[in-house]
């Protein structure tokens, strides 16, 4: 067992070395990606995908997509950390992707096979957190803000103050779970920048949160819009899209990025070390960024597309909705998540894990 | 058996799939995760064992120690709960008509047919704010012309004592209704021909008889509901976390393992510590042995 005689453990060093051991004993070298089987592993979030995008990729290549979801980035990282399960396409957001750049856990993209590239808009062929794209292509990208019952809040609810200091709406609101977004939101709420590392600061907002907790009625795992949409909070913290998609639903609920500002992030599409059908997930990324494809993504799921050809077929109340393309009054307020090493994600985990134990 | 022990071959070729499944699915994973609790991070997914107690020292912080008091609360009530509704449940079956018996206790295990993550589901479409419960209220106090606000029934303790006891009331019905079922019922018969009454015949007869059968119960029923994880995540609120929520968190999104393997063992004295008293009742009842 590799695990203790240098004292360290790491069962994805092992599952690497067994991994070796297996590739050495297969007779046959790998022929390229040419024997690859039909089948595609795709790990994505809730409510993110086209209604018929699958099918139609199955129509188009042949390869059979099987999807699972998770909630939150901290899941994804979680879920892949230990090695990967199996999955080939992953969507990482922005910070997500640098940490996982670091951990060794993406693979890296061979451009050539993704030609639809070209229908990107130019700002987002390129990123500061995968410098010359070499790991990642964008998916969609938006704002984190606040989805709320317009007939029960006073007026628009445009300040992280009645999500995070205040009582007026007590036990009707929710938070999302997912770590680094909300402490960043916290941050920014204080006067910070989002991307704080001072350990007073993370301290301070861990004390507010705790403050905070008993008008606080759920940290929400992705699943806000539903607890919006069924009644149980009348504010909640979330993804644009996802309150966009029920919006749509429901005429008594709107969007709104608080004036202190927030996040903005770019949801990307990777693929994952050790991902056992490379070449369909190139296929498959190459496939979403086509232009009708992307657009039948985005009419369902709401979110903004940085795909330009996509985006040229939607209508204008897509295109022109400032819940999805926000003023450059609002995004100039609003920040990307960095990743900032693990010594400061460890402190944002104590300090997540004393708010939740509070 | 006498045969057994006379052919050791025999003994070791019996012996031998339990101990080998013993040692490699239990003793051996759990000595993994004992020896990740002495360890300590290094970066984003290594963990280094240097055989520190900081784990242990963290793992005694008031708020953890909060939450283990809380999580003991939560399952201690739950257990009476348990016990207050399965010891009549129990009684009805014992009593019912022979032909009935069957049927009832079948009932019970029902449940059991449909998976916990569902059954727990079933459960918020059943106390969410616009779930079947507050749709019933909504009704009667229309009918009766009354103003209505929807309950908060979902999202709080109360939803997870809720989910515990509708989840575990069967381990506490089937362990008592073992016990009451070889009652001789000639004995409460006697008792009331001799004057007493029924509440007095069914706490000085049919309470002692039942003792083994609520300590199997209450054991049954305690332990998981200590370590229960899934519904204090789906019905529970902000304050509503259990030790195993705080597990959990660690080895999944915290991505501290070694912190994640202390609180486990911290945990797993606890249960020891149960066990052990039970046993301590055990023999101070002069052999009440549920078996």
């Amino acid at each position: 067992m590799p695990l203790f005689p240098n004292g360290r453990l790491s069962r994805r060093r092992f599952l690497a070395g067994t991994g070796a051991v297996a590739a050495g004993i297969s007779i046959l070298p790998r022929q390229g990606w040419a024997a690859e089987e039909a089948k595609l592993n795709f790990y994505n979030w809730d409510t993110y995908i086209g209604e018929t995008t699958l099918e139609d990729f199955k129509a188009a290549s042949g390869v059979d997509v099987k999807m699972d979801l998770f909630a939150d980035n901290d899941e994804l990282f979680a879920k892949l950390k230990e090695g990967n399960p199996g999955y080939d396409v992953i969507v990482p957001s922005n910070d997500f992707v640098e940490r996982m750049i670091k951990a060794n856990m993406l693979m890296p993209l061979d451009h050539k096979m993704i030609p639809n590239k070209a229908n990107l808009q130019s700002a987002f062929l390129d990123a500061a957190f995968d410098p010359g794209r070499k790991f990642s292509m964008p998916y969609m990208w938006g704002t984190i803000g606040i989805g709320y019952r317009i007939s029960k809040t006073d007026g628009v609810p445009d300040s992280w103050k009645w999500l995070l200091d205040s009582d007026r709406y007590k036990g009707k609101c929710a938070l999302l779970s997912e770590t680094t977004s909300v402490l960043g939101i916290v941050f920014k709420y204080m006067g910070h920048g989002l991307n704080a590392s001072d350990p007073k600061i993370i301290k301070a907002a861990e004390e507010l949160l705790i403050r905070q907790k008993p008008n606080i009625k759920l940290f929400a795992p992705d699943n806000g819009q539903d607890l919006l949409l069924s009644g149980e909070v009348d504010l909640t913290m979330e993804w644009n899209g996802d309150i966009l998609q029920v919006m749509e639903e429901d005429n008594d609920l709107s969007y709104v990025v608080p004036k202190e500002g927030s996040v903005v992030w770019q949801d990307t599409l990777a693929i994952a070390s050790g991902a056992p059908h490379p070449e369909n997930a190139h296929k498959f990324i190459n496939f979403l960024l086509g232009a009708e494809v992307g657009a039948g993504v985005a009419k369902v799921i709401q979110y903004a597309t940085p795909n330009a050809a996509a985006k040229a077929l939607m209508p204008d109340s897509y295109s022109k909705n400032p819940a999805i393309y926000p003023s450059d009054e609002t995004l100039a307020a609003c920040e990307a998540l960095v990743y900032q090493g693990s010594d400061v994600v460890r402190l944002y985990n104590d300090a997540w894990t004393r708010i939740q134990s509070a | 058996m006498a045969r057994q022990r006379k052919h050791p071959l025999v003994f070791w070729v019996s012996a031998l799939p339990p101990s080998l499944w013993l040692f490699g699915f239990f003793l051996a994973p759990l000595a993994i995760v004992w020896v990740l609790s002495f360890g300590e991070k290094r970066g984003l997914i290594d963990v280094e064992i240097t055989w520190t107690l900081a784990n242990y020292v963290r793992a005694l912080d008031p708020l953890y120690l909060g939450v283990v008091a809380k999580s003991l609360w939560i399952s201690g009530v739950t257990t009476v709960l348990c016990l207050m509704i399965g010891l009549p449940v129990a009684l009805g079956i014992v009593f019912a008509p022979g032909r009935w018996k069957p049927i009832l206790l079948f009932l019970v295990i029902l449940p059991f047919w449909t998976n916990l993550l569902i059954r727990t589901y079933a459960l918020i479409a059943v106390l969410r704010t616009r779930g079947y419960v507050n749709f019933t209220l909504e009704w009667g106090a229309d009918t009766l012309g009354l103003p209505f606000e929807p309950l908060a029934l979902l999202y709080n303790n109360a939803a997870v004592v809720i989910g515990l006891v509708y989840v575990h009331l069967p381990f506490m019905v089937l362990p008592l209704y073992a016990a009451l079922d070889r009652m001789d019922k000639l004995l409460i018969e006697a008792a009331l021909d001799l004057g007493a009454s029924q509440l007095r015949a069914f706490v000085t007869i049919v309470v002692p008889l039942a003792v083994p059968g609520i300590i199997s119960g209450v054991i049954l029923v305690f332990i998981p509901a200590l370590g229960s994880y899934l519904i204090p995540d789906l019905l529970g609120g902000t304050d509503s976390q259990m030790i195993a929520n705080v597990i959990e968190r660690q080895f999944k999104r915290a991505n501290d393992w070694p912190f994640g393997a202390a609180l486990s063992f911290l945990l797993m004295y606890l249960t020891f510590g149960a066990l052990a008293i039970r046993s301590v009742l055990a023999k101070g009842d002069g052999g009440l042995e549920a078996k």
